[in-house]
């Protein structure tokens, strides 16, 4: 299917930035992200290409903003919504909960 | 869904990752030490090295290299790498008339078992747009000039199929052993963005 990701032969996106010192992964949360993605995808829900799917089905100015890994995590998230494995909700009730951890009276 | 909207910030995947990861092993739909393990490997254990060694071994045994071009997959195999995003291997080689070159203009379908996870730049847009559009101009920004009549060939990664590159060998190399040989292999050169250094097909 036709999409944002189909990027073959498309002008405008700059010169091709090479860093040939890069490690692997760039941050932290890529290298979770990326196991996140593997761990559940060995789980036989979905196939590879409904994993590719789902990262192409996201709106075509996010995409563009977007590093490789958030289009992964946006795929992720997407898959498991749909089998309602974990939500949208969850996960922002569960955001709200890491930013301000629940209080703990020191004993 | 996400419930991010058009035009609001993209949400921070740093506190997304966490929750994500935190409710999974909650809800034991993974394991931590597999991730772990997940990590390491693609992190420290499967690399271009492997790659490298493929090739040095084509480059040293006639009746392997016919192997590799005619069954790439089974032929890695037998070097012992397998495994995911490399189930449907196809080996291209470099000639004295023609350059290879592999992009996935749709994602960014690599050889997992051989060359590792891709560098940024093969993910990213401007590498994916241009390499079909404007392949030698893209190879001689990666510091690749052709000599003139030499055909590039760009291959399209897909899910399904996935390309390495089998470089040239460089000249005066005949005393190296398989080993030495594999020192020398680069991943761009297997990715066909770069050449073996020493090894004709540039003018340099």
């Amino acid at each position: 299917m036709n999409g944002m990701h189909d990027l073959g032969g498309m002008d405008g996106f700059g010169p091709i930035d090479r860093n040939p010192e890069e490690a692997v992964f760039q941050q932290e949360w890529e290298r979770r992200a990326f196991a996140l993605t593997l761990a559940m995808g060995a789980r036989g829900e979905w196939n590879l290409d409904m994993s590719r799917y789902a990262r192409e089905r996201m709106p075509p100015s996010d995409y563009l903003l977007s590093s490789y890994y958030e289009h992964w995590l946006h795929g992720l998230e997407h898959l498991m919504a749909e089998r309602g494995l974990v939500s949208a909700a969850e996960i922002s009730v569960r955001e709200d909960e890491l930013r301000s951890p629940p209080h703990h009276e020191a004993s | 869904m996400s419930k991010h909207q058009h035009n609001a910030p993209l949400p921070d995947p740093v506190l997304r990752v966490k929750a994500l990861e935190s409710l999974l092993i909650e809800k034991g739909l993974v394991d931590p030490a597999a991730l772990d393990l997940l990590i390491d490997t693609y992190e420290n254990q499967v690399g271009p090295r492997n790659g490298a060694r493929v090739v040095a071994r084509a480059w040293t045994d006639p009746s392997y290299r016919s192997r590799l071009l005619r069954d790439a997959t089974a032929a890695i195999a037998e070097m012992g790498f397998e495994g995911r995003q490399g189930e449907d291997m196809v080996v291209v080689e470099n000639t004295e008339r023609v350059h290879n070159l592999v992009v996935c203009t749709l994602c960014s379908c690599y050889p997992w078992p051989v060359l590792g996870l891709p560098p940024v730049w093969y993910k990213a847009a401007p590498y994916r747009a241009r390499a079909v559009r404007e392949p030698r101009k893209v190879l001689a920004e990666f510091g690749v000039d052709l000599v003139d009549g030499v055909e590039v060939r760009v291959w399209d990664s897909t899910a399904e199929l996935r390309y390495l590159v089998l470089p040239r060998r460089p000249d005066g190399t005949e005393r190296l052993s398989e080993q030495e040989l594999a020192e020398l292999v680069t991943r761009d050169s297997m990715i066909g963005a770069g050449v073996v250094p020493g090894s004709k097909s540039t003018d340099t």
